[in-house]
């Protein structure tokens, strides 16, 4: 899977949760989740339990942790699929 | 100086309605909202039909974002939606994330099962599972009891007390009791005031497994919920939420706002499992305690009661009780008001139950009917005495105030008496 694809499923998986519904188009890797995207910060979790049904993976609370934008997640996903 | 509380809004999702104009139609026509429940017969419960708001699904996603849903069970959406509602039709201005927060408004909401469907469904499996893990972060705030007022109140932009009861079928009168009272003294200007019930066989297995539902009437739903009747043989369950706004009357008139009825008083109380009364049945010496309370408060005599709401769920109590209505208001039986069920029509919606007879009450007074109370055309030989009372089919109501009781497990009371306003 490439980084697009990553990039798009990422995009699905938090789109739900965005508060500001004006920055769904123009959601970029450098988009940081929380203060970009208006996601309540206990929904990360949520987001982090959605990444490992979506891509069959396992993410430890510390790689949870590390997760700013949705360009950290687009890369902790590549490494671990 | 007390405040005069009066209803400027209405707020109902019910099995027989969404919103006041489709419920009250309801109301007029004794539709029944009862229905088998395909969930029930396969959990083999004896009593396979419920009462259950229809449509949700569709009506959901109108209300509410994919995010929020997420997080929101029956209870919670159910609240919501009345809530909304309620707000709305009192004409108070549209609210957004962005809106100020209102100070004079808060709510007080009750459930009395609360966030079991989440529990049943979600919960308990996982942790059973050892996959604590895997709960995410959405389930505390579904399964606090809290959690039918505290969305609400977030949703509106809520700034005074809010808050949600629990103290089982008197729930739903015992928030609009206390709502009252916030008013009355001064505490708010407004308070959204009701209760909230999901739809779950989680929520109503435990009443099947003590054999308190009819379980005799599934193959004929809408005939299922006979309260008064001699062939009632338990109630059936019921679901969704009924609100109302209270508004202190200044407050009203300043906004120019539409006034349904007003409150004149109430009251709560319990028997103390004392006198016959358990944790299963009431005490009389309370239940006849409370209505005379209530109409102390409102400073009315037993001849001004022009109608009354029972709690009349179907169960062997429905005798007991109008005993005791005849008892507080110290009459004949020849004398007693016009008597209605609205649990005939839409089931004992439990937490919920008070919020949408509250409404139901409120409705008939406004639109000057009373609504037929259904399957009691075999009225219990121990009610053959108010035989005239019992309102068997809709008529015209020309009544100034009908009472509303409600009364639980745990012997708790709740009574609530209402005006009709004339301007």
């Amino acid at each position: 899977m490439n980084e697009h694809e990553i990039f798009k499923k990422v995009a699905g998986v938090i789109s739900p949760y965005v508060k500001n519904e004006t920055v769904l188009d123009t959601m970029a890797l450098d988009s940081k989740i929380l203060e970009d995207l208006g996601v309540n910060s206990a929904r990360l979790i949520d987001i982090v339990l959605a990444f490992e049904d979506v891509f069959n993976i396992e993410v430890d609370d510390e790689a949870a942790d590390s997760i700013w934008t949705i360009g950290d997640a687009v890369k902790l996903i590549q490494s671990k699929v | 100086m007390e405040n005069r509380v009066v209803i400027t809004g209405l707020g109902v999702i019910a099995p027989n309605g969404h919103g006041p104009d489709e419920f009250a139609r309801a109301l007029q026509e004794a539709k029944s909202g009862i229905r088998f429940i395909q969930k029930l017969a396969e959990a083999k419960f004896g009593c396979q039909v419920a009462g259950v708001p229809q449509n949700v699904d569709e009506l959901k996603g109108k209300y509410f974002c994919a995010g929020d849903l997420l997080a929101m069970n029956d209870s919670m959406i159910y609240a919501a939606i009345a809530g909304i509602d309620c707000w709305s039709d009192a004409g108070l201005a549209t609210v957004s994330d962005q809106s100020d927060v209102d100070w004079d408004t808060g709510a007080i909401i009750g459930t009395g099962i609360g966030g079991m469907d989440t529990i049943g469904e979600k919960l308990i499996p996982k942790v059973d599972q050892g996959r604590v893990k895997r709960l995410g972060s959405t389930m505390v705030e579904q399964v606090m009891c809290s959690s039918v007022s505290a969305k609400l109140g977030g949703i509106l932009g809520l700034g005074g007390q809010v808050t949600t009861n629990s103290s089982a079928c008197t729930t739903g009168t015992e928030a609009i009791v206390n709502a009252f009272f916030h008013i009355q003294s001064g505490r708010a200007k407004r308070m959204l005031a009701g209760g909230s019930e999901g739809s779950s066989h989680y929520i109503w297995s435990g009443f099947d497994g003590m054999k308190v539902l009819n379980t005799k009437s599934n193959d004929i739903p809408e005939k299922a919920s006979r309260p008064m009747s001699q062939s009632a043989s338990g109630f059936v369950p019921g679901s969704g939420a009924g609100l109302l706004m209270l508004e202190d009357l200044e407050s009203a008139k300043k906004r120019g706002a539409r006034i349904y009825a007003e409150i004149l008083g109430g009251h709560v109380n319990c028997g103390g499992h004392r006198g016959g009364g358990s944790m299963t049945a009431p005490n009389p010496q309370g239940v006849v305690r409370c209505i005379r309370e209530a109409m102390y408060t409102a400073k009315i005599k037993s001849n001004e009661v022009d109608a009354i709401n029972g709690h009349l769920t179907a169960t062997f109590a429905d005798p007991l009780e109008v005993k005791n209505w005849i008892r507080a208001l110290e009459i004949t039986p020849e004398q007693m008001p016009p008597i209605n069920s609205t649990k005939s029509l839409i089931g004992h919606g439990l937490g919920a139950a008070g919020g949408m007879e509250s409404v139901a009450t409120v409705l008939q007074l406004y639109h000057g009917f009373v609504h037929g109370s259904a399957n009691c055309e075999d009225l219990h030989p121990e009610l053959e005495m108010i035989n005239s009372s019992v309102v068997q089919q809709t008529r015209s109501f020309f009544g100034d105030i009908i009472m509303k009781s409600s009364f639980g497990f745990g012997d708790v009371n709740g009574c609530l008496i209402f005006k009709k306003w004339r301007k």
